[in-house]
This record gives structure tokens, sequence and C-alpha cells, in this order.
């Protein structure tokens, strides 16, 4: 058996503000180890960001308050030291964010940046963390990386800006690499290429990856695991396998329908999910999805618990319908609403 | 670079010719402006008059009046309308004590304005922030003139409180450095305290602005040291608006923008010069010190252009 690298037993985060406090993560557990790729996924607001930056640290703040542990090779981080969490920041987690084009500081070279995270964790000359920059920025496919070195982000495009991000990411050789929405502000084909790199670098640097996104489709081919939050919970979670094709959440259904597919018959519109995420301040009673769900009925009102409700084992839901009845009507949702007989 | 440079030097000359117009317009759509009045006294005849104006050549076309006035300014022949002495002269004279005071007050300015705007800024909504965001506003709010007169008042001279500093003047550096520095404290600090409230008010919201910049978590997420992301990171961004702010006010103070200080306090810089010329109504020193401060104002707008694509990368000068 692999590495255990990290253990988030029941992380709640809650953050007081003008209106209330809003619980913006809820309840989440989850492990992972060397090698392994986790995804999360979810909708604004559902608090995978949140939990995210809570793993590095950098939902710290008088507002903010912490439930649960998060235990990196043992240590549980939410009770280190601010000081000692500069430690962990970078050199053993190490995190890509979503916007390539803020990310990086304008006023800095690219490669004075990667060397600062280098240099703030180790002990190495200028010299050396140039060269090592300029090997890892040939690692993550920069062309030229002797001469772009020297180049500010503006004069790099987003897909490369992101690379960039990568390479100061795993400068230090963190064992977890945390990817947020790393692909949301790129094009399509540089979506893909990203991806592809995070899923290459992983093994290159022999690191685990957790890769939040809102869209199912990216992580399709890399997650190992995958867990669906909503309103700050887990709603499911399973292997990839469980969830792409024996999906038990109606949420769920709702985030594979709106992808487009090329290996089902194509529906006339792709499937939206009505209405709002719930507020985090006054959460509805019951299951958290039940105001948008359309197989809601009267059990909902009970909250139902995240267990294990099909034959699978480790395959965790929080729906009180019928696993058959699940299995005979979630196409309609998946599939889009008209669909051609195939 | 260089052609951006030259490009810029013709703007500039034009700016000044077009404020030596501006201000020579002004003169003589004032009322009671007719220098040739003034001279021939309260009992002069028209004949009188007529002569004086034909002597200043005011009896001359607009545009010529205007174009003698410019030339013999430039050629340093200009003189006083009401004493005679020559205006590039006096001018000069007044360096001295105006370049020690915004020199003196600009450093002043800046160091409070930078420290009281981070500390504003790290501690936001804490004691120590309200208490500075109150002097600000203070500082911001007392006039500069009431400000300069209340501290002589009590602070300097015979029949104030104390008289812990000198009651007025200027000793030049040449002479006695300790006397200088010892003359200029009351000034420099009557000058600046308007700047650093104003200055430590705009750090600070430029501060609280980019400590939520996305690189900023980057930064974070590197693993830096609080300080240093301070630092490196967030004041480094946050100080390039104020260096348009301080390039604009010290060229406005070098160029003798400082009339109510130097007024207050009796420097006879070049800010007093044009004080005791207003009263007056004395055009030509007027033409002078307007030039004067309108130079520094459009080589500071240069500097700060070019102090602009250093400090930003991303800025092209074209």
């Amino acid at each position: 058996m692999a590495e255990r690298l990290l253990e988030v037993n029941d992380l709640k985060v809650r953050f007081a503000t003008e209106d209330g406090i809003v619980r913006a993560v809820d309840g989440i557990s989850f492990e992972l180890e060397r090698g392994k790729v986790l995804g999360i996924v979810g909708e604004s607001g559902s608090g995978k960001s949140v939990t995210a930056m809570t793993l590095m640290g950098l939902t710290r703040g008088v507002n903010a308050g912490f439930e649960g542990e998060v235990l990196y090779k043992g240590t549980d981080l939410l009770k280190v030291s601010d000081r000692a969490m500069q430690g962990y920041r970078g050199n053993e987690l190490g995190m890509i964010f979503q916007d390539p084009m803020t990310s990086l500081n304008p006023v800095y070279r690219i490669g004075e940046q990667i060397v600062e995270a280098i240099q703030s964790h180790e002990r190495v000359d200028k010299r050396t963390a140039r060269s090592r920059t300029i090997e890892l920025l040939r690692q993550v496919g920069i062309p030229n990386p002797e001469t772009r070195v020297d180049d500010f982000p503006h004069q790099f495009s987003g897909g490369m800006r992101q690379r960039a991000m990568i390479a100061m990411a795993l400068s230090c050789n963190p064992s977890v690499l945390i990817a947020d929405e790393p692909t949301t502000a790129l094009d399509v084909t540089i979506q893909a290429q990203i991806v592809e790199l995070v899923s290459r670098l992983k093994d290159d640097f022999d690191s685990a990856v957790i890769f939040i996104t809102h869209d199912l489709g990216v992580i399709a081919d890399i997650a190992d695991e995958i867990i669906v939050m909503y309103a700050g919970r887990v709603v499911e979670r399973g292997t990839k396998r469980d969830v792409f094709y024996d999906p038990q959440m109606p949420y769920t259904w709702g985030l594979l329908g709106s992808i487009p597919r090329l290996d089902r018959p194509r529906p006339e519109r792709l499937h939206t999910i009505e209405g709002m995420p719930p507020s985090l301040i006054n959460p509805p009673e019951g299951c958290k999805f039940r105001p948008r769900c359309p197989h809601a009925f009267e059990k909902c009102k009970q909250e139902p618990g995240l267990e294990n409700r099909v034959e699978t084992p480790g395959h965790l839901d929080r729906c009180w319908l019928d696993v058959e009845f699940k299995r005979d009507h979630r196409d309609e949702t998946i599939s889009g609403g008209s669909v051609e007989a195939a | 670079m260089g052609a951006y440079i030259i490009r810029r030097i013709f703007g500039m000359l034009l700016v000044l010719l077009a404020v030596s117009f501006i201000v020579y317009l002004i003169f003589i759509v004032i009322p009671g402006g007719d220098p040739a009045q003034r001279i021939a006294g309260k009992v002069a005849t028209p004949q009188n008059v007529a002569a004086i104006k034909h002597r200043l050549g005011l009896d001359q076309s607009f545009i010529v009046q205007w174009y003698d006035l410019v030339k013999s300014l430039f050629t340093a022949k200009l003189v006083s309308y009401y004493d005679g002495t020559n205006v590039v002269n006096q001018i000069k004279q007044g360096l001295p004590a105006t370049f020690s005071l915004a020199i003196g007050a600009g450093i002043i300015w800046m160091g409070f304005g930078i420290l009281v705007g981070t500390i504003s800024a790290v501690t936001a909504g804490r004691f120590s922030d309200r208490v500075i965001t109150a002097f600000a506003l203070i500082g911001i709010s007392m006039p500069v003139a009431w400000l300069g007169l209340i501290l002589r008042y009590f602070l300097a001279g015979e029949g104030g409180a104390v008289s812990w500093f000198p009651d007025g003047g200027y000793v030049a550096f040449t002479s006695n450095p300790a006397q200088w520095f010892y003359h200029l404290l009351l000034p420099w600090f009557t000058l600046a305290v308007l700047f650093i409230g104003f200055y430590g008010r705009v750090l600070r919201s430029n501060i609280l602005d980019t400590i939520n910049e996305d690189f900023v978590r980057t930064a974070k997420a590197k693993g830096l040291s609080t300080r240093r992301i301070l630092v490196k990171h967030v004041l480094r961004a946050s100080l390039i608006p104020i260096v348009t702010l301080f390039g604009l006010d010290f060229a406005s103070v070098l160029g003798g923008g400082a009339i109510i200080t130097e007024s207050v306090y009796n420097l006879h810089g070049v800010g007093w010069y044009a004080w005791q010329s207003i009263g007056t109504q004395d055009l030509p020193p007027l033409m002078g010190v307007t030039l004067f401060g309108a130079m520094f104002i459009v080589v500071f707008t240069l500097l700060v252009d070019l102090a602009y694509a250093y400090l930003d990368p991303r800025i092209r000068l074209t």
C-alpha cells in the first residue's frame, strides 16, 4: 500500500460575517495516498476552494473557525503555528490557482518568482536556484526556457503562465499538489494539455494531486477518486468508475448531464440544474439539494447521512431515493430531456 | 526611448508657451491690472500714463507685448515694473530657501506617509489604525496658513507659550548647517503634515486593495514570510500610484508652490517672492515664477512617466 500523505477527518470551516456565520465547509473527510489523484467537484460556493485553501492554511484569520483534523504525514496542520505553516506551504504542499493571468506578480520576472519560492525553503545560491528554475520550466513544456526565464508574466500566454505556475508549485518538490480549477480560465485545447501535464508531473515528482473543478469532464481521465460537494458537504464519493457509471446523487446527474459527450446520443439541450445553490448561513433543512431536486419526496426533509447504499463498498452518497428507482430514472437527466432512441 | 524623450521635451516647451500666454491674458483682463496707471500714481495726467505705457511697451498689440515679455524673460533681461529688479536674479536668490524647504519636507512626508499608511493598513480596523486615521484626517483638514501661524505663535519666538524654535527666517546651509536645520524644522513639519495625512490614506487603501490580489495569495502559497510578502509583493505594487502623487507634489513645492509656508515663516524663497509680487500686482515676476513652477511640473511629469515604466514592466513608453 502506498504511503498515506493526507488524511482529512470531518473538516469544518466557518467564517463569521456581518450577515451571520457561513458554514463554508460542513464536514468533509478523505484520504490521499502518494501517486493518487483525488477530484473534488461542485459548483461555485460548494466549498471546494475553501477546502483546498484550508489545507494550505490560507483561510486562517480572525473570522475563520475550524473543526476536525487535517493530518499531513500524521501532523495536524490545523494546529500548526502560522510560522511553522510557512514551512509546509510550497515545500510539502504546492498549489496552483484558477486564474494564471492574475496569480503571478506582474512586476517581477517569471524566473525571479520561482527562484524566490526555491530560496524560501532551501539554502541554495541564486545560480543554482536559477538553473533549477530553467530545468523546471523545461519540464512543464516552456520552449527556450533559458531566455523565457527572464520574461515578465505579461509576455506569457495564459497557458504558459499556468505552466509557469505549475513549475513554481513543484519547485520544492512537494508531496501534495493542489490544483484549484487550474483549467477554468483557459481555452479547451490548453485545458487538455494542462490536465495531461499535471498527470505526467505527478508521476515524475512522485506526488499526489487534489484536482478541484466544476467540470467533471476535466477530471474524467486522471482522477482515481471523486468527491462531489454541494453546499459545503460531500454528497457523493466514490471511485471514478462509481461516479461516472453508477452515480447515486441527483446532483451528480445534473453535473454529468451538463457535459457535452461524444459517446452518447446528442440531446437537444444540455442539462441545467434549476435554481441557485442554497445560502450557507441558513441552509435548508434535511437534504441541502432538496429545493432543486426534481425527485424530492417527503423523506428528504430529514437529513440523509453519507452512507454506502449500493453494492460497491466505498461508494457513499446522501440520497434517500431507492437505488433501483435512481438507476431507472437518472438517464433522463444525464442524457438530456428528449433522447432519440439510440 | 531617446525619441520618446525628445518628443516629450517638444511637448513641454509648447506647454510652457501656453502657460505664459494664459498668465499674460489673465493679467491683462483682471481689473486694476494696468501697470502704467499704478506707476503713474494717484494724480497722474493722461499724458503721464501714456508716456509710461510707451516706455514699458504697453501701447503695442497684445501679441507683441506678450512676445517681448517672454523674450526678455528667457534672455534674463526681464525686470520688475515695481522696483526694477531683475526677475531671474530674484528667483535665483530664492532657490536655496525653496529647495531646502522642498527637499526636507519631501523626505519627511514621503517617509512618514509610507510608515503611517503601512501601519494603518496592516492593523486595519484596530486601535492604531483608528488613531492614525483620525490624525490623518485632522492633518488633511488643517489649513497650512492656520497651522503655520499657530505653530509659530506657540512654539517660536517671543510672546508664545515656549520659544523652542527660531521665529521664522532662513539661514543658509553653507553658513551654518545646524542653524539651517533648526530654522527649517517648523516649516518642514508644517508643509509635510497635509501630505503625510493624504499619502497615508492613499497608501492604506492601495495596500488593502493589493492584499486581496491573487498574486499575494500565490506568494503566501509559496511559503514566504509575512514580512517578505508585505515588503516585496504588497508594498512594491501599492507604492506605484504614490510615485505619481509624489512627483507632482514635490515638483510643485520645488517650483515655489509652497507660497503660504514660505510667507508664514518668512523664508525668502521663490514662493515668498511670488507672494510679494502678487501684493504689488507686478506682472514680470509673476510671469517668471509661474513659468519657473510650470517648468518643474512638466519636467517631473516626464520623470514620473519614466519611473512608472521602470516600476511596472507592463507599461511601454511610446
